[in-house]
């Protein structure tokens, strides 16, 4: 007798798989990538990659009820329809879910593909069998999009990506950038959701030379879910940017696996997370540094006026990696004693000539920062507000990116300081 | 303008008392020298007066133009007058210096029922009062004192005295880090801002500040008490004798 090892699915589990089937078209990938949702569940505590965001028990809480499939179905969910206008004006924007439709500036491809999005491979350093986010992702159709920037390109307006707004968006992109080439991404990751998640599985390869801004800008409605994944090669001395901003969403998980692809490169990410009461929100990273001579820095700052923050920072330095040099650091603000934050920074060092370091902090505001304003006459709230505004607004200064683009990010984040607090 | 009557404070968390008793009387107009040995008291008492809230007043009182201000949190205080200039100004990351000063001017006089600053009269007061204290235009696009050296944070100190127009300034030892050419540009903008209105508190360790900025009455506290109080004369006879005659004395 064969006996697969199946243990019982709690009941969102069984939405969510009913929920993946009774979007589809029938055809045999997809059903692969079902089948095995069935089989490997979503990850829990148990699962050391998910400790912090048990999804499975979260999960749980919004995908309880018995007609929930029937309400997907019958589109009870209020789709956003509305039109946004570009985080940066000027911006090429691409709809993940009809890519063809954008206008390529010179020097980029942009394509659809009938590929549905890989979940095979796992190269994302968790040392999981099988990744939840991409499984998820392809359970659900995404199919990739292609964007290609030719060799030396400069693409001087930002190419925005846009994963369908609303109910059941599930996109997948694969960029590549050419040698020497220049361009910027905005992965654009906003609306409201039914109580099954969204997702968006980026993969960017960078050529050598090649500098490339990504800047991950999540601002879904509070009630929504979301899975993101970006997964980036870096190649020789290229250099890669990162900003991530999460300001929304009731359940997030947001993934980035960066690799070097070859000696000298450099990856500096900057991030920005902003709580309110009830929201759950989980940045993971892997940084592999398996070339010598490569650079990493990687700041996390994060604002809590209430909900459940994560930060997990992994830097894995291979053997042949030597003179690495990669900082990470993770700070909070716990402005309310209902918020809670958890960080897990990790290092992993086989070479033996590197500079790699890490650091968490969390805490209230500064009380000496804070006297010291007052003194001059601010009142409390308002030298509270300007404190925090330069904890975070710090992380866009330090990515060096421009007026326009640095603007707008502060813009938002601004936006976010003045309603919630 | 400023009278402190029998005030005893200590340390909030801990309950240590360092101030036991001081009174003090500083007049409109009037530049009063406070000296001592470390340990004395002087800069708790400076953060008294600003209202950090890391000391607790346990006893006596402190009137500001006759009306008490101990239930006044820094910001109120400030807006009515108060300014202290810090030992040691932090640095704060992030907050561009310019973008302070504004808030700061106009939080003051929103508090004070004024009209608030329109951008092209803040940067002429500003651009003025810089150059009268030599800084230049590049420090001040410079996140507030973060990487001033400390003769630069004396002066951003100053810089912001000149623009809030206070009308009690306390200064805790704004000498010390000082060489010796920055001294003279920090006691020539003090001096410049003494009139019969604005009094000053100015602590210090040293005579050698008080040749700058000419005190009218000189006392020295010694465990958290005024034991000595006099002329400019008894800065002089305290570098001359060191502290320990004078302690003696009141003992």
């Amino acid at each position: 007798m064969s006996v697969t090892e199946l243990r019982p699915r709690t009941p969102a589990e069984t939405a969510l798989v009913q929920l993946a089937e009774s979007a589809s078209t029938d055809e045999d990938a997809r059903r692969a990538a079902i089948e095995a949702l069935r089989r490997e569940g979503l990850p829990h505590r148990r699962v050391e990659a998910w400790h912090y965001t048990d999804l499975r028990n979260l999960m749980g809480r919004r995908l309880g009820g018995d007609h929930l499939i029937e309400a997907v179905a019958a589109r009870e969910f209020p789709q956003n329809e509305t039109m946004l206008s570009p985080l940066v004006p000027g911006s090429t924007v691409v709809d993940l879910d009809a890519p063809e439709r954008a206008s390529a500036p010179d020097g980029v491809t942009i394509a659809a593909t009938e590929d549905l999005a890989d979940w095979h491979e796992s190269p994302n350093h968790l040392d999981r069998p099988v990744d939840t986010v991409r499984l998820v992702n392809a359970a659900f159709g995404a199919r990739a999009a292609t964007i290609a920037v030719a060799d030396m390109a400069e693409v001087a307006a930002p190419i925005e990506l846009r994963s369908g707004i609303g109910l059941q968006s599930h996109a997948a992109v694969k960029v590549a950038v050419g040698h020497g080439a220049k361009a910027v991404f905005v992965e654009r990751v906003e609306g409201g959701g039914s109580p099954a998640p969204s997702s968006l599985v980026s993969h960017l390869a960078i050529g050598d030379g090649a500098e490339v801004l990504w800047v991950v800008d999540q601002a879904k409605d509070f009630d929504a879910a979301h899975l993101g994944q970006l997964n980036v090669s870096v190649g020789a001395n290229a250099t890669f940017k990162l900003f991530v901003l999460n300001a929304g969403g009731a359940l997030v998980r947001q993934e980035v696996h960066a690799v070097t692809a070859g000696e000298g490169s450099q990856i500096i990410m900057r991030g920005v997370n902003l709580l309110q009461k009830d929201q759950h929100v989980d940045v993971t990273t892997t940084l592999r540094h398996i070339h010598p001579g490569t650079t990493a820095t990687e700041t996390f700052r994060n604002v809590l006026m209430g909900g459940h923050g994560v930060f997990q920072g992994m830097i894995k330095v291979a053997r042949e990696a030597q003179k690495t040099d990669a900082k990470m650091a993770c700070n909070t603000l716990l402005l309310s004693e209902d918020g809670d934050f958890s960080a897990k920074p990790e290092l992993e060092i086989f070479a033996d000539d590197v500079q790699c370091g890490h650091g968490a902090t969390a805490g209230e505001i500064n009380g000496d920062h804070l006297f010291y304003l007052m003194s001059r006459g601010i009142p409390e709230p308002q030298a509270k507000a300007l404190l925090v505004k330069a904890f975070v607004d710090e992380m866009v200064e330090e990515l060096e990116i421009g007026e326009v683009l640095g603007e707008a990010l502060t813009a938002k984040i601004d936006a976010w300081l003045d309603t919630n607090h | 303008m400023l009278e402190i009557k029998n005030l005893h404070a200590r340390v909030a968390d801990e309950g240590t008392e360092i101030l036991k008793g001081v009174d003090l009387t500083v007049k409109d107009g009037e530049v009063a020298a406070i000296m001592g040995p470390n340990g004395s008291g002087k800069s708790t008492l400076s953060y008294i007066l600003a209202g950090r809230d890391d000391y607790e007043v346990t006893e006596g009182d402190i009137l500001y133009n006759g009306e008490s201000i101990l239930e006044m949190d820094p910001a109120e205080r400030a807006a009515s007058g108060v300014f202290l200039a810090f030992q040691y100004p932090l640095e704060i990351p992030g907050v561009a210096t310019m973008t302070f000063l504004k808030t700061a001017m106009n939080a003051q006089r929103k508090a004070r029922g004024e009209a608030e600053l329109m951008t092209p009269d803040f940067m002429r007061r500003v651009k003025a009062a810089a150059a009268e204290l030599k800084i230049d235009a590049e420090m001040l696009k410079r996140p507030l004192n973060v990487g001033f050296s400390g003769g630069e944070k004396k002066r951003a100190e100053i810089l912001q005295m000149a623009l809030l127009e206070p009308k009690l300034c306390v200064m805790d030892e704004t000498d010390s880090g000082l060489d010796i050419d920055a001294l003279k540009i920090v006691a020539g903008g003090v001096n410049a801002l003494r009139g019969p209105e604005r009094s000053f508190l100015v602590i210090t360790h040293y005579q050698r500040l008080l040749d700058y900025i000419v005190p009218d009455t000189v006392h020295v506290l010694y465990k958290g008490k005024i034991i000595k109080s006099g002329t400019k004369d008894l800065a002089l006879q305290l570098e001359n004798e060191g502290y320990s005659q004078i302690i003696g004395e009141a003992a």
